[in-house]
């Protein structure tokens, strides 16, 4: 019996705007709890709620880039339900006419593109946050810090277009680079401003009846996505072959015991009881304005990667690895701009600088290293001032206290030693003290050379340039033969 | 000399300017006033300190007598409904929910008469949330009508009527959602206006039903309420349903000649729910305004009759979710004897909203629920849209529109309060207006039996001047404006109207 999977994700962003979606308290994470709070935003008797113009402009930029229909019309609604977080017992959202629809976003997946479908793109208000002491059913008390409540979020729902968790993964990082790239939001799924959030379901293969979809919450990174969904598939694969019918319900992933629980089922689900929100106008979106919009949309993250495998002739895979990450790929193009090799610079990049980056988990804006040092230590290496080695033993240092390679090769001594002179003297010394080898590499044991370049290297304790150092011994080496 | 409380504020505006009187004399006197008939009528929930109140008034009389700028209503005292934030002082909205609630920042309306050096007197009872047609539904107690203290003054903003009526103020403010400021007025003989929906911020408002709620003036005659209505209308941009629109000088356009006008008296308005009596009056006023010149026509407006279920459907909808932040989480009243957060909801709202404001969540709750919203909330929005539409039909020949404010005059407290549907059809007349979000105003028109009646007169959007223009002219020739200055001059017992 085979079966196949339809996934559909629902991201929610939060928003970088200096501002909540309906006051003007400012949106920083990371303040006083309740200090970036007012009337409006605490949901004080008598407030009205004002539209933020820059959130709806970074939805426009969004919908846009996902080649998202923008209705001339949308309006927001209230959601209704009761909980603490939220002040006013009503979330205002967006419910039937949201302000995009329709759109889709391209995946590569084993070398072949797949358009996922998106849905909707809709904006709301986020809630405040609950803080227990301990769990949630011992608490005596509960904090509610309302700095968060208010703060834009975006909504991203895809079509259930996916077929495996390889693919939500591939959704997530496309989405988030393209998310990325627009600069408004910082995407950190562990802090919160980007949550996701699956409809799952499995169905038997040429069988009609489609299963009924689960919901898995609480999922905290890309990688606990997949792993929810993993296990989900194979939690209602084992449901069919017993026979067993899969509810439509809502589950919740527990990252540590690797599995989902029940969380609630169908007749449990809240009546939100949507209506349009009376305090705000519909929106009308200006198309002089949207078009505005537009002309501010940077490169997106499938056309620069194409656009880098064709100018800068590197693989496919490693324009991807770059374009998947947005801070990568702007340093990378910042460095092509004044060091011209760009397959170099996608070796040191992907290598020994990735290795770094995910040993430390940084981004490389939030190291030291600078495109204008990353260059001059490639200009040293191909002027043969130092080796390739050495540079991957200072690369670590550059990363770290942001110094140039020359001073860090000065400071530990590696400068490579090209002084003909110096290098005929150290020779010298060595061929006298290994006497046996060049009589070894006189009688036609050519591998004697080897030897002696090594021992060259030893004794300048890496510095010697290599290609100089071997031509001076072969040079010499004749010499002997000659005499000989 | 007379006492200065008995004045409408247009006149102690020319007393204060020629410093024949201090604001500090008006505000004594008025707190005289009020020592002498709180304790019967109740207007007021809450009253702000006197000496605090008489160093406002001194500092305007400063300013006064520096011959500083001083604003339009500068030193006049004014009542706010309780249901309006200011900042510092409760605002429970009538209700027990809110008790000890103090907002910290002021309504857009409340700037705006302190920009103007108002003197505010405190917090005038009103319906718990502004839901009711006879004050009864206060959490605190009912007011009392200064015409006979037996019967109800009109709701909601029933504190606002009776305190002007009782020259308790000189000017108020109270809220309109279906009738709140008109009836009321009607019923204690007084001028209330419910500007366009849109022309006054609804920001410090607290929300009763978002697309229906407006603010307006509350004064002993038209002058004085448009001179309020100046003052308080604008846009705000923290009123998002505001419109951005220049106010006009109404007060300055008052006099301007009513003939040629042309007026309508809807049918609908004027059949056999409505008083006898009231329809002779309404007859009167149309003869009178014909003498002036005015063209007076009967019309008919067919949609009328389902604007009471569109208007519960509607208000109730926007209630039940205005009303859910009041659950004892942020502010307020909090009952602490639940087990867990839901209990506490369920206990601090089961105790803390009274008997008429359940019903409407209720009601609203039950409109918007799935499975019900297309028959109930949805159909309610097509037909108020039909009523819109009947209206503008009827206003591409008409200026205005002539009715009863309400099918009765005063009736006694306790007559109605057990049966909500007698209750409903209170505010039949006015109802209607909210709904295609008119300027409507109640102007006196007599006394029936020793009660004091309105004329309702509606316009067409943001032309508030031509209903005030109108208003003005039937208050000028009929006199009756004058009937509640003479009557505050009694003692209530002693009235014999």
């Amino acid at each position: 019996m085979s079966y196949y999977t339809i996934i559909g994700l629902e991201v929610h962003v939060e928003l970088l705007t200096e501002t909540k979606m309906f006051c003007s308290c400012s949106t920083k994470f990371g303040s006083l709890p309740n200090s970036n709070v007012c009337p409006v935003c605490l949901g004080l008797p008598g407030v009205l709620p004002v539209i933020n113009k820059k959130a709806v402009e970074y939805l426009l930029k969004v919908a846009l880039s996902l080649d998202c229909k923008i209705p001339h019309r949308s309006k927001f609604d209230r959601k209704n339900y009761f909980y603490p977080d939220m002040p006013k017992n009503y979330q205002i959202s967006q419910y039937d006419l949201p302000l995009s629809q329709d759109g889709f976003l391209e995946i590569e997946i084993d070398g072949n593109r797949k358009k996922i479908g998106i849905e909707r793109i809709h904006l709301e208000e986020d809630t405040g946050k609950s803080i227990h002491t301990g769990t949630i059913d011992k608490s005596l008390y509960t904090l509610e810090d309302f700095n968060r409540a208010g703060v834009p979020l975006l909504e991203i729902v895809s079509k259930p277009h996916m077929s495996s968790p390889e693919e939500a993964g591939e959704y997530l990082k496309e989405l988030r680079a393209i998310l990325f790239s627009l600069g408004i939001s910082d995407c950190k799924m562990e802090e919160g401003s980007l949550r996701c959030d699956a409809n799952i379901s499995v169905n038997k293969e040429d069988f009609p009846e489609l299963s009924r979809k689960v919901e898995i919450k609480n999922m905290n990174s890309f990688k606990s996505v997949q792993k929810a969904l993993f296990y989900e598939i194979k939690r209602q694969t084992e449901m069919i072959e017993r026979g067993e019918a899969i509810q439509q319900e809502t589950r919740g992933w527990l990252e540590e015991e690797g599995k989902t629980i029940f969380m609630r089922g169908k007749e449990m689900a809240n009546d939100y009881r949507y209506f349009p929100e009376p305090d705000l106008l519909p929106l009308e979106i200006d198309r002089i304005w949207l078009e505005e919009i537009k002309n501010t949309i940077p490169e997106l993250p499938r056309e620069k990667k194409r656009r880098f495998v064709k100018d800068y002739n590197i693989s496919n895979y490693e324009a991807t690895v770059l374009c998947d990450n947005f801070a990568l790929s702007k340093f990378f193009e910042e460095t092509v701009r004044i060091y011209d090799k760009a397959p170099v610079i996608t070796n040191w990049l992907l290598g020994d600088i990735s290795k770094y980056l995910n040993a430390e988990n940084l981004e490389i804006t939030s190291t030291k290293l600078t495109p204008e040092n990353l260059s001059e230590m490639l200009s040293l290496i191909d002027n043969k001032v130092i080796s390739g080695k050495i540079g991957k033993d200072i690369i670590e240092e550059m990363l770290r206290s942001g110094k140039k390679a020359e001073k860090i090769v000065q400071e530990r001594g590696l400068l490579q030693i090209s002084d003909e002179e110096v290098l005929w003297n150290l020779i010298r010394k060595v061929m006298d003290e290994n006497s046996d080898a060049v009589k070894e590499y006189l009688k036609g044991k050519t591998k004697a050379l080897g030897y002696l370049v090594g021992q060259v290297m030893k004794q300048s304790k890496g510095k010697a340039n290599p290609q100089i150092t071997n031509s001076i011994i072969l040079e010499e080496l004749q010499k002997k033969t000659g005499e000989a | 000399m007379e006492s200065l409380y008995n004045f409408t504020s247009y006149e102690l505006r020319e007393k204060l300017f020629k410093k024949k009187v201090s604001s500090e004399e008006v505000v004594k006197s008025i707190y005289e006033r009020i020592e002498e008939k709180e304790e019967k009528i109740k207007a007021f929930l809450y009253l702000c300190k006197k000496e605090e109140v008489l160093e406002k008034a001194r500092r305007v009389d400063k300013k006064i007598a520096l011959g500083e700028e001083v604003g339009k209503l500068a030193g006049i005292p004014v009542g706010i409904k309780d249901n309006m934030c200011v900042k510092g002082i409760p605002a429970t909205g009538g209700s027990k929910i809110l008790k000890n609630f103090i907002p910290p920042y002021n309504a857009t309306v409340i700037e705006k008469l302190l920009q103007e050096d108002v003197i505010i007197m405190g917090k005038l009872n009103c319906d718990e949330f502004a839901m009711g047609s006879s004050n009864e539904n206060s959490a605190c107690y009912p007011v009392r009508n200064p015409w006979d203290l037996n019967r109800v003054p009109g709701g909601s903003s029933g504190g606002s009527a009776a305190s002007v009526a009782a020259s308790e103020v000189i000017l108020s403010l109270g809220s309109d959602t279906g009738g709140s400021i008109r009836l009321p007025a009607s019923f204690c003989g007084i001028v209330g206006i419910k500007p366009t929906y849109g022309r006054v911020s609804r920001y410090g408002l607290i929300a009763f039903a978002s697309s229906l709620d407006q603010i307006g003036p509350l004064s002993k005659d038209v002058r004085d309420g448009a001179l309020m209505l100046e003052v308080i209308s604008g846009y705000d941009r923290r009123d998002s349903t505001s419109v951005n629109m220049e106010v006009p000088p109404y007060l300055s356009l008052l006099e301007e000649d009513v003939k040629g006008l042309k007026v309508g008296i809807p049918e609908e308005l004027t059949g056999d729910g409505i008083d006898e009596d009231i329809r002779k009056r309404l007859s009167e006023a149309v003869v009178l305004f014909e003498k002036l010149g005015v063209i007076c026509e009967t019309v008919s407006l067919p949609t009328l009759s389902y604007a009471l279920p569109v208007y519960y459907i509607i208000s109730s909808s926007e209630a039940s979710s205005n009303l859910a932040r009041f659950d004892g989480v942020r502010y307020g009243y909090r009952d602490f004897t639940g087990e867990d957060i839901f209990s506490m909801y369920k206990k601090t709202r089961g105790k803390g909203f009274g008997p008429e404001v359940k019903r409407r969540i209720m009601l609203g709750t039950y409109a918007l629920s799935a499975g019900y919203y297309d028959a109930c909330y949805l159909k309610a929005q097509k037909v108020r849209t039909l009523l819109k539409r009947d209206f503008e039909r009827v206003f591409k020949d008409f200026d205005a529109l002539l009715s009863p404010v309400a099918p009765t005059t005063a009736f006694l407290i306790g007559e109605k309060i057990k049966d909500p549907l007698k209750m409903y059809l209170t505010d039949i007349c006015t109802i209607p207006v909210n709904l295609a979000g008119l300027p409507s105003i109640s102007v006196p028109a007599g006394l029936i039996k020793g009660l004091p009646v309105g004329l309702q007169i509606t316009g067409r959007i943001f032309e508030e001047s031509t209903i005030l223009r109108l208003a003005y002219s039937f208050e000028q020739n009929s006199g009756y404006h004058t009937v509640s200055v003479k009557y505050s001059r009694q003692k209530p017992e002693e009235s014999n109207y």
